[in-house]
């Protein structure tokens, strides 16, 4: 017989805990389900857009009656099956009416109910809160009928009914006990804007003022404040605050204080009961919004379906006013004390305003009105615990660089119609995103990413995303600090697996996945390569590469197009040629029938649309031409750019193409983290465009200067000077000692930009400039491993039947 | 059960293929692509995504799926159907391991 699973309340986190729980245990248990609001479940955080006409409940509907029926769930809902017992000894429910259902395991998501204002004359009818659809029908029958509301509370709650009244023709007052609308998100700069705005729009504001009575007879005729001045009002909502509905969970003994405790896995201090949702306090904390509630759902259905590995770690959450054309951001400490500093930009006939608040070069909080599309970039910097000191002079300005490419331009998501295109990589508008968001039921980044590919593909609208998420959801959320996990099959980060590769000594991917748990028998596209990497670079001299690890450019060294030919590009050293390298490739073309020939960007040419049966012979004759691969398709060093410097040069200070060729020779072939480039200019006009390379090298008269973490691509980043140096063999080793240090630290897929965003540069600078010893050290690792890497696997496949089943045909049928 | 009138093809044998990894078997309709799994088991599917008609026997096997090498659509190798949310289908063909040598029929499959 299966358990049974009871769960009492029936919102968004009790229903998404079973909707989790129903994907990774379909028939684990028998559930019941009690509500005490007669529908399915919907999307509460969607009521503020029905109350201002802009959706219908319809549309808000998350799970209806039928989906119930469909999961064998039995639903008890309506006022008469509120549950108004817990018989934990005898472990059984008990409803109003009398309905009795027992359980194995308990779930608790009670919610929170909304706080009423101890006043005289608070239950008079027109009196009304904003939390369910039966509020909202009370208000917007009232704006059928009546022209004057007052609306209690200044806050996010207060201001979205007040908004959504004023839509419904209203003349809607506004009161507040404080002089800052949303004073728990705003600072009085933000908030006057806000109020600004807002009055605009006709909204009005009675502030700072105490409600001391709610006036009338029979129906609320107006509010009465503590200087005895009165409003007048035929409607009045309060909207002051919500609490954790504990009333059940203390009546049944069920150890609660703000909110109902639980631990790490959402676990009461009865084992048998579990508690997602408002009604939780967890470390402290309970939350509001809704992506860290689905969280928590996500981790209770992992332990509720005995699998026993999930933990909740709490969230860091942001906040967003659902007030459409309004575009306001919050999160963490915005006053700060003595201890932080401030950094402000005001323009008020713009309507924008930032305020970012650092404590010891780290971001405690900011507030944002107006312009928000940074918002998630501070939210993420603040999160990570980043140091910021490298590029505090232009933190305030975004992480927007100059050149972007993807978005139009475009920064400001509200500003944008419904048909206009967020993510450039996939065609996916605005609308699509909002549609997705509304009708799938997401509600993280994630979440949009799958479903709509939005976001996924480049990244350079995440931003836009995000606003676009935050818009419709009302508030950011984000995992507590933590580093990411390598992928969905572990719960170890990048730099744990590398730690215990090189510690433990392991030696292939199946022993790294034993040693750590992997949940995957054999792991995803994701972490596969990553650990190939990891291991290789750690024990270059005795792991045996794995090429079913491999992404298939780098199986079978060429890139694959989308007709599935091949691009083949041999190595051109620092981009110069000759005419029998030339004829070659000229022969080639001919030969395999190549249907074009291009130029790349790193000065060699590229042959596109090769049969894959083709490869090894293309590469046998282009070998004969002494031409090797060009590992145009590696995670590893592609090019090395030149000008052609002082040998002809009349500007040139150095050999700048010699040095190139030179350092092409020592470093092709190794594998990195991501792909690498270097360029070298021979003066400072900088024709090899050095400044956007992982590794950039400026010739000057003195000698050489190094720039290192540039890229060029949708978010161009121009280097940051590591240190100048006076002799050829100085720019060797700093070069190969700054490779070695990626290679060893960076995370699989970083390039060198935002790892060195990530560690500082002044960290790097400290390993490969003051540590003389360190940097020889690794140089001479780098060397090392340079042994055993620099094998032509084009030579190796042409030649010597290497992997020859990549190339041919299992069968021919028919 | 009753054994239909199935006309197996012999491709060649268990050895062929790598572990996790997969050949192609060139046919008059279109290319098929076999799999092997870590476990040694055998799948056919038609070397063509659902999405935008990516080869699949160029992808990384993992499990008893294998991720496109142009898009990262993931499809179960068992019956061709793509991973949620995406949403699409290729033909898969029965195959069977006897003495590890692999038969393949060309009568598709829906699943």
């Amino acid at each position: 017989m299966k358990e049974k699973l009871v769960l009492i309340g029936n919102g968004m986190a009790g229903v998404r805990t079973l909707e989790e729980l129903l994907k990774i245990a379909p028939d684990k248990y028998d559930i019941t389900v009690f509500g005490a609001e007669p529908y399915g479940n919907y999307n509460r955080i969607l009521l503020s857009p029905v109350l201002a006409g802009e959706k219908t409940i319809d549309q808000i509907m998350l799970n209806d009656k039928q989906w119930y029926i469909d999961n064998g769930i039995t639903l008890h809902c309506g006022k008469e099956k509120e549950v108004v017992q817990i018989d934990r000894r005898k472990r059984k429910v008990i409803a109003s009416d009398g309905t009795i259902a027992e359980y194995d395991f308990l779930l608790l998501a009670t919610g929170s109910n909304p706080f009423i204002v101890p006043v005289p004359g608070n239950d008079l009818p027109g009196v009304v809160t904003f939390r369910d659809i039966h509020d909202v029908d009370l208000m917007l029958e009232a704006s059928k009928q009546h022209q004057h509301a007052v609306v209690i509370g200044g806050g996010l709650l207060g201001l979205e009914a007040a908004n959504g009244l004023m839509l419904q023709g209203m003349s809607v007052t506004v009161v507040h006990i404080q002089d800052t609308l949303m004073e728990r998100q705003l600072d009085k700069a933000a908030g006057e804007l806000l109020r600004k705005s807002l009055e605009e729009r006709g909204m009005h504001f009675y502030m700072p003022a105490q409600t001391t009575a709610i006036i009338g007879e029979d129906r609320v005729r107006g509010v009465r404040f503590k200087d005895g001045s009165e409003l007048y009002a035929d409607l009045v909502v309060m909207a002051v605050g919500i609490r954790p509905n504990i009333d059940l969970a203390k009546k049944s003994g069920i150890h609660s204080e703000r909110g109902v405790v639980v631990n790490d896995t959402l676990q009461t201090y009865d084992p048998r009961v579990y508690a997602v949702g408002e009604c939780v306090q967890h470390r402290g904390q309970a939350y509001g919004l809704v992506a860290p509630l689905f969280e928590q759902a996500k981790v209770c259905a992992n332990h509720l379906a005995h699998l026993g590995y999930a933990r909740y770690q709490g969230s860091m959450t942001s906040t967003k006013l659902k007030v459409t054309g309004i575009d306001l951001f919050s999160a963490g400490d915005f006053t700060g004390d003595e201890t932080t500093e401030e950094i402000v930009i005001k323009d008020a006939a713009r309507g924008m305003y930032k305020k970012i608040v650092l404590k010891d070069n780290r971001i405690h909080g900011a507030v944002m009105y107006g312009d928000t599309v940074d918002g998630a970039w501070y939210f993420q910097l603040m999160r990570d615990g980043t140091d910021v000191s490298a590029f505090r002079d232009h933190l305030m300005f975004g992480e927007s660089h100059l050149g972007d490419a993807g978005h139009g331009g475009q920064n400001k998501a509200a500003s944008m119609s419904d048909s206009m295109e967020v993510c450039g990589c996939n065609g996916v508008c605005k609308g699509t995103i909002v549609k997705a968001i509304t009708e799938q039921g997401l509600f993280t980044l994630d979440e949009v990413r799958t479903h709509t590919k939005a976001s996924s593909s480049c990244g350079s609208c995440t931003g836009l995303v995000e606003q676009i998420m935050s818009s419709v959801l009302g508030g950011g959320y984000s995992a507590a600090p933590k580093e990411k996990p390598v992928c969905k099959c572990t719960d170890h980060t990048h730099d744990e697996v590398r730690k215990v590769i090189r510690q433990q000594h392991l030696l292939s991917i199946p022993d790294v996945m034993r040693y750590l748990e992997w949940r995957t028998p054999n792991g995803c596209h994701s972490c596969r390569p990553a650990l190939n990497y990891y291991l290789l670079c750690a024990w270059p001299a005795e792991y045996k590469d794995d090429a079913q690890s491999r992404f298939i450019n780098e199986r079978v060294h060429a890139n694959i197009q989308k007709d599935g030919t091949y691009s083949v590009v041999p190595r051109m050293w620092g981009g110069v040629t000759t005419p029998d390298e030339l004829r070659t490739i000229a022969d080639v073309a001919d030969k395999y029938k190549i249907p074009t020939v291009k130029v790349t960007g790193g000065q060699r040419i590229d042959l596109l649309g090769v049969k894959k049966e083709d490869l090894p012979d293309v590469w046998r004759d282009l070998n004969k031409g002494g031409m090797v691969s060009g590992h145009a398709y590696a995670k590893g060093l592609r090019t090395v750019k030149t000008c052609v410097g002082k040998e002809w040069c009349r500007f040139g200070t150095q050999d700048s193409t010699a040095m190139g060729i030179e350092l092409e020779k020592r470093t092709w072939g190794s594998w990195m983290p991501h792909k690498f480039k270097m360029a070298v200019s021979g003066c400072p006009r900088n024709c090899a465009e050095a400044t956007i390379k992982d590794f950039g090298i400026v010739a000057v008269e003195s000698g050489w200067e190094l720039h290192v973490g540039g890229n060029g691509g949708v978010k161009v980043r121009a280097t940051d000077l590591l240190c100048k140096v006076t002799t050829d063999a100085e720019v060797e080793e700093y070069c190969y000692a700054f490779i070695q240090l990626y290679r060893e630290e960076a995370h699989y897929l970083d390039r060198t930009a935002p790892w060195i965003e990530r560690v500082g540069l002044e960290y790097v600078k400290q390993r490969i400039v003051e540590d003389a010893e360190g940097r020889k050290a690794l140089c001479e690792r780098f060397v090392e491993s340079q042994k055993y890497a620099q094998i032509d696997p084009w030579a190796e496949r042409a030649s010597h039947d290497v992997e020859r089943h990549e190339f041919v045909p299992l069968k021919l049928v028919g | 059960m009753v054994e239909t009138m199935t006309d197996w093809i012999e491709i060649g044998t268990l050895e062929d293929i790598p572990r996790l990894g997969s050949r192609v078997v060139r046919t008059t309709q279109g290319d098929i692509a076999i799999f092997r799994t870590a476990e040694d088991e055998v799948f056919a599917l038609n070397d063509s995504c659902p999405h935008k008609g990516g080869p699949l026997s160029q992808g990384i096997v993992h499990g008893k799926r294998v991720t496109c090498p142009l898009h990262n659509w993931v499809l179960e190798l068992s019956d061709g159907t793509a991973v949620a949310p995406d949403q699409g289908h290729t033909a898969c063909f029965p195959v069977k391991v006897e003495d590890g040598i692999v038969r393949l029929s060309l009568q598709s499959q829906h699943a």
